[in-house]
């Protein structure tokens, strides 16, 4: 633990396509919040929050999972996840079932972990943390205009970053900016299959603009972004890497 | 009727290569310069919550304002008319020019006439009609709709303009240059003006207080259109009210920064009355805006000033065209109104859209386009509009995810073996994710699998 930090009780809540595909972003994120003096509950029930049926309209077949996922997480007072669509979803649109106050107690407190760091332990400092890398910063829609983690292009006021300004502190990371700065990157959820030329053209654009930039890793708090960009990426032959913030900020060189 | 394929169009628009890089790029280069605009002014956000609020006091009042418009118009001089649906718009413009014997319109931009489908009604009783603004001229030319509510023919290249125009008003084929073209149409167009018996305008703003409204142009169209001819017909949405002229500044500020990034329109035309010797007829339609506005979850979609910032900024919009969408209105704000006019016909469209918010964003009026479409979603969905593939998928995925033992089953098997393909992201349509992207590396375990080994003593 950190010297002058405070224990706290969190709840972990890994999403469905990182369990599957990316343990190593779930690792991280266990990893840095035990460094950070956490003490960490992985309910092991857990499955995912509902967003994709939600997404698609069908709240129907949402309400079971979401119901779990408020069954799982009830009476943390703090929910983290390194996925900002889905702590979107649950703080923003989990309204198949029933509002109870517990349920709404879950949702109020579930935070994406950039959140978490940067908004309830004020994490400016990762002394571990290197990264010797050009970066170009990917923050997913719903990270980005849902959770309002950074400022956006569209909109004239006082820039804020969160997720840029944890890795400010990471030693040796340089950023690159590609051209359209906060460009959709085209994954959608079940957008991503249902609308896959559309998907497929945005997710090249984004990739090709971040290569165009310098870029050698794309770092971002959404793994599903990531997942499609990485998919696009590899097909098109770019030799870019993706990594996700957690596990920079837990220390990995990359 | 059939529905909107917009994944099926959209594929196609995308494998003209050529077409769909200069499509993404002039519309991305508009939203630059959208947002240069908008930087330059200090209190662009101030101006945005202002114009939200101007346009929704105006629709909660709505049946007084147009009332006071009926009234200020008409002791202008003016003639008013009311239009409950196209068919009605249709035959009163019909009707009017009849009894002016007037055989041919020359007539400035409207989405509304497009939204009626005036044209080919006008045209089967023999009446001759000139669009005059160049966009929509081309596309009249062409024979295809407009695919974009401001610059109609953006999807178009320079060599197809000039092979449309060749075609149809005899121009050199093989002359791509640009200020030939656009001159060419203007002298194949302007002798209408002389001779055309009534001329036709849209309307971007209506003014309840003096009874007079507003056509905000580039070309000078309009003014010909209405200042030749002894007979001018204005086609007004009823949503299109303001109560006051102090009220216009406001809008006139965003309209033109938010739609083409230029401070203002060239010409800003305020019609108040008829000149001596003419007359000017406008008809006020409805055609389900009102049942639109008793929509609880979607009568924001009416505070709309057709700038097509949301079109502009939307990534889908830009890499599918505005044809994809098989309307009238296209991109972000077709999204959301289309539904209302055909709920089946158009259930595909809400599902064209990331949720990426910044339609919302740019919105110079604050419509929260990307919380419609999330709505939109649910109601396509309750009315059983889903196709069957996604529809089935989502009844399988929400009953694995609520259970945790069939979940893990499935996310193990996913995360040993892609080629192990567990049951929900088969009825998923998964595979289309593989047609040009390559499918994530399976992991020698899931995260709960090495947390159990890992931290799965001490819990």
């Amino acid at each position: 633990m950190l010297e002058g930090t405070i224990a706290m009780k969190v709840a972990l809540f890994v999403p469905c396509y990182v369990d599957a595909f990316f343990p190593e972003v779930g690792i991280a994120t266990l990893e840095l919040l035990e460094r950070l003096g956490c003490e960490v509950d992985f309910p092991l029930d857990q499955t995912c929050c509902g967003q994709p049926m939600a997404n698609s309209g069908c709240h129907q077949d949402a309400r079971g999972t979401e119901a779990l996922y408020a069954k799982n997480f009830a009476g943390y007072d703090h929910i983290v996840t390194p996925s900002g669509s889905c702590a979107h979803h649950v703080r923003d649109h989990m309204t198949a079932i029933e509002q109870t106050p517990a349920v709404q107690k879950v949702r109020r407190n579930t935070r994406e972990l950039v959140e978490f760091l940067h908004d309830v332990l004020q994490v400016r400092e990762f002394p571990w943390a290197e990264f010797p890398h050009k970066v170009g910063l990917h923050i997913g829609c719903a990270t980005l205009r849902g959770l309002r983690e950074a400022t956006t292009s569209e909109i004239a006021e006082p820039a804020f970053n969160k997720p840029k300004q944890l890795l400010s502190a990471v030693k040796g990371i340089e950023f690159v900016a590609p051209k359209r700065i906060d460009e959709c990157c085209g994954f959608g959820g079940t957008f991503s299959v249902f609308e896959e030329p559309v998907s497929v053209r945005m997710g090249q654009d984004k990739v090709s603009d971040h290569h165009n930039a310098g870029a050698e890793f794309i770092v971002s708090p959404d793994m599903s972004c990531v997942m499609h960009q990485q998919g696009c990426a590899r097909r098109m032959g770019l030799p870019l890497k993706f990594i996700h913030i957690a596990q920079v900020l837990n220390g990995a060189r990359g | 009727m059939k529905r909107v394929d917009h994944a099926g169009a959209s594929s196609r628009f995308i494998e003209a290569k050529d077409h769909a890089d200069f499509h993404d790029m002039r519309l991305w280069d508009l939203r630059k310069k959208r947002d240069a605009e908008a930087i330059d002014i200090p209190e662009w956000e101030e101006l945005r919550g202002l114009a939200s609020a101007i346009k929704e006091h105006t629709l909660t009042h709505l049946a007084d304002y147009l009332e006071q418009f009926e009234r200020n118009a008409t002791a202008n001089g003016m003639v008013v008319h009311w239009a409950r649906d196209a068919a009605e718009h249709n035959q009163i413009v019909f009707d009017i020019l009849e009894a002016h014997q007037a055989t041919t319109l020359v007539k400035s931009k409207s989405m509304l006439t497009d939204e009626c489908e005036m044209r080919p009604f006008l045209a089967n009783r023999d009446i001759e009609i000139i669009e005059t603004d160049l966009g929509e001229r081309i596309q009249q030319l062409d024979d295809e709709p407009p695919s974009h509510i401001v610059v109609p023919a953006v999807h178009k290249l320079r060599g197809d303009v000039a092979e449309v125009f060749a075609r149809t008003i005899g121009t050199d084929p093989k002359n791509h240059d640009v200020p030939y073209l656009a001159e060419s149409q203007r002298m194949h167009t302007r002798p209408y003006y002389l001779t055309a018996g009534a001329g036709m305008t849209g309307a971007n703003f209506a003014v309840a207080e003096t009874g007079s409204f507003v056509v905000c142009t580039n070309e000078g169209n309009a003014d010909l259109s209405t200042n030749l001819p002894k007979l001018h017909i204005a086609s007004i949405g009823i949503e299109k009210l303001i109560p006051k002229i102090e009220h216009l500044g406001v809008f006139i500020r965003m309209l033109s920064r938010s739609a083409l990034g230029s401070p203002i329109t060239q010409i800003t035309s305020h019609f108040r009355a008829p000149r001596p010797g003419t007359e000017m007829h406008v008809v006020l339609v409805d055609n389900g805006r009102s049942e639109r506005l008793g929509m609880a979850d979607f009568w924001y979609s009416l505070k709309c000033i057709r700038c097509g910032a949301c079109m502009n900024t939307c990534p889908v919009y830009r890499r599918s065209g505005g044809l994809s969408y098989g309307s009238t209105y296209s991109g972000p704000i077709g999204v959301i109104i289309d539904p209302t006019f055909n709920l089946r016909k158009y259930s595909a469209l809400p599902f064209a859209s990331t949720l990426n918010g910044s339609c919302t964003s740019v919105c110079p009026v604050k419509i929260n386009i990307h919380e419609q479409i999330y709505k939109w979603r649910q109601i396509i969905a309750e009315r059983h509009q889903l196709p069957m593939v996604k529809k089935e998928a989502m009844r399988v995925a929400g009953r694995i995810l609520a259970r945790p033992r069939l979940y893990r089953a499935a996310v193990q098997a996913a995360a040993t073996g892609i080629d192990k393909l567990p049951r929900f992201m088969i009825y998923n349509p998964f595979n289309a994710w593989g047609h040009q992207r390559e499918v994530p590396s399976s992991p020698s375990q899931t995260f709960r699998q090495w947390y159990l080994k890992n931290r799965g003593a001490d819990k």
